[in-house]
């Protein structure tokens, strides 16, 4: 170490004169990227991402294809005998939701890029590292915009490479069973496009909400609790009652059933939002949590 | 030059900066003195616009900090060492924040080489010491080149190889004509560096003025003086004077006369001396005493206070 300061070297050297100019959107985007790619829990979680989504989509894919082969052998679960073109409706039910039964492990992969979302902002407050950046670059708006977009590009990049992956892996199973489908068939692209911009968004969302509460495990908990959570009671809630108001009609504004329309590959009673107004409907839940999350990041002091 | 006027900071009950105005200039190591919890880590917040002012502003260089064009060139600050990831190396943080300003990344290996960190530059910071972790948040302060500095507690944590070369490198900072604004809750440490002391206590400016005038106020001069005649030198000197008060192992201590008024006295009167010592009253005394109606939590009895400082100095 250094024990006496040299003189000649003390500062200035390579930075120059002050260009014109002011720092701004550009540098803090470069930064932000620098800060994503520097830390090994980004690659840890992004791995887990890709082979939880991937490998359970998989065994799904999998348990619809042994599924199918009782059918075809002619034998229910009980050992009873199977009426004839029971079978052959089964697999054409299966070939019709084959893409989004391939993206089946979405359902997981949502909670870990929620994971990430969080964390791309709760970090810089439980490490921090929030005083240096605001010293670095105190125009906050321009960090703020800086690290959503840089984790929107990453979010959506492997989004998109975790949805095409489980989407291949899961028809190469199903075409065992002559029910697979291909990205050229009605609905299928907009479906595995779908995924991706689906995990996407929910990082978003999570990122948000990170922002207005600055603490990992809260904002992690309260990510999960809005997507994972409020489906799972949607499930649970009672039947449609009488009258004008029934339960799909509340159950549709849940955010995992608005936002998986849009890699639903055939609409069904489940989800009465066409594919794209529900996932527009999930965007505005996103951007009503980014924009709470904006609005505190610029007033609170850090 | 940063100017603060009227600065005001309050959360919720608390007054942590009390209508603070003060100027801190170039070309000078400018020390920002006060106990702990006085307000000096919050007013450093202030000017960084960390914190928003309840009241007041302040300004630096004429302008809000964060409407400088590049902040980086303005500011370098080290109020935190271990505002940092933890799981990002040395070098890939000064990067990201070397980014924010599009400064070169040549400059990154000059602030390593600068601060002695070269070496670990691609360890993750984690496994930094104290010491180390207190290096790179002075390499991020200098990335920028900035015209002013401001370090809270620098020397917290640092053996004392670590102080001084961060002393070193203060005063080299500010004979380049830069503006040092350095924090510290101890006197001992600012009195050999610091040009000119601020000094606050509960958030309220006590004294601003430069370290040879607040020495020259604060440091009464004693002379220790030890005599088969006490009695009748303790009369002589009143008369000339000067306040008298016994100290242990039977010596007394003479308040208002120097060493050679004191030892002229005793010749003309020809009373006999076995020592004759000047001594000046501890600055962190003085310190001390300005604050102590300040202190946000008094530890025990003043003078364990006192003794606990005297070892810190000692150390510093």
């Amino acid at each position: 170490m250094a024990t006496a300061v040299s003189h000649e070297v003390l500062v200035g050297g390579a930075v120059g004169r002050q260009p014109s100019g002011r720092a701004g959107f550009i540098g803090t985007m470069r930064s932000e990227f620098t800060k994503i790619r520097s830390v090994r829990s980004t690659y840890w979680t992004l791995l887990a991402l890709v082979l939880a989504s991937v490998g359970i989509g998989a065994l799904f894919s999998w348990g619809q294809t042994q599924r199918l082969l009782r059918f075809e052998q002619g034998t229910t679960l009980r050992g009873g005998k199977v009426p004839a073109g029971v079978a052959e409706h089964i697999a054409n039910e299966i070939r019709n939701q084959a893409a989004s039964i391939s993206l089946f492990g979405l359902l997981i992969g949502q909670l870990i890029i929620i994971v990430l979302g969080a964390l791309a902002i709760t970090s810089e407050y439980s490490t921090g590292m929030i005083r240096t950046s605001l010293t670095a670059m105190p125009r906050r708006g321009t960090v703020f915009a800086a690290k959503c977009v840089v984790f929107s590009l990453v979010a959506l990049v492997v989004g998109l490479v975790t949805s095409f992956l489980a989407f291949f892996t899961g028809q190469a199973i199903l075409s065992s069973q002559h029910v697979s489908v291909t990205l050229g068939q009605p609905n299928v692209l907009r479906t595995v496009i779908g995924g991706g911009l689906f995990l996407a968004v929910c990082g978003l969302l999570s990122f948000g909400i990170g922002a207005m509460l600055r603490h990992t495990a809260g904002a992690i908990a309260a990510g999960i609790g809005l997507m994972f959570v409020l489906w799972i009671l949607s499930q649970f809630l009672p039947g449609p009652p009488s009258g004008w108001f029934g339960q799909a009609d509340i159950d549709k504004w849940i955010p995992f059933n608005a936002g998986s329309a849009i890699w639903e590959s055939q609409a069904n009673g489940l989800n009465p939002f066409s594919p794209w107004i529900g996932f527009a409907v999930f965007c505005c839940y996103a951007a009503a949590a980014l924009v709470a999350g904006l609005v505190l990041f610029r007033r609170r002091d850090a | 030059m940063i100017e603060a006027q009227g600065l005001t900071k309050r959360y919720g009950e608390t007054l942590a900066v009390d209508n603070l105005s003060f100027a801190v200039e170039p070309g000078k190591i400018t020390g920002f003195l006060g106990p702990n919890g006085a307000g000096k880590t919050t007013t450093m917040r202030l000017i960084l616009g960390l914190d928003r002012p309840t009241s007041g502003t302040v300004t630096v260089d004429g302008k809000q900090f964060g409407q400088h064009r590049w902040p980086m060139r303005e500011v370098g600050a080290l109020l935190d060492a271990k505002a940092v990831h933890g799981g990002r190396s040395a070098y890939n943080h000064l990067l990201c924040v070397a980014q924010t300003n599009n400064l070169p990344k040549r400059r990154i290996g000059e602030v390593l080489e600068l601060v002695g960190l070269s070496e670990v530059a691609g360890k993750r910071s984690n496994g930094f010491s104290l010491g180390m972790g207190q290096r790179l948040g002075i390499a991020g302060a200098l990335l920028g080149d900035p015209k002013i500095l401001m370090f809270d507690e620098p020397v917290n944590g640092l053996d004392p190889e670590g102080i001084l070369w961060i002393r070193n490198l203060m005063k080299a900072l500010a004979a380049e004509g830069r503006t040092v604004f350095v924090s510290s809750h101890l006197m001992s440490e600012m009195e050999n560096t610091a040009d000119h002391l601020i000094v606050i206590g509960r958030g309220k400016l006590i004294s601003d003025c430069t370290t040879a005038e607040f020495i020259a106020a604060n440091s009464q001069q004693s002379v220790r003086v030890r005599t088969p005649h006490p009695d009748q030198l303790t009369l002589l000197a009143t008369a000339a004077g000067a306040t008298v008060r016994d100290d242990a192992g039977g010596a007394l201590v003479l308040l208002g006369l120097n060493a050679a008024q004191v030892g002229d006295l005793a010749f003309e009167n020809g009373i006999r001396l076995h020592e004759l010592t000047p001594a000046h009253a501890s600055l962190e005394q003085a310190f001390m005493e300005m604050t102590a109606s300040s202190v946000e939590f008094h530890a025990g009895l003043p003078d364990e206070a006192a003794a606990q400082s005297a070892h810190a100095g000692g150390v510093a």
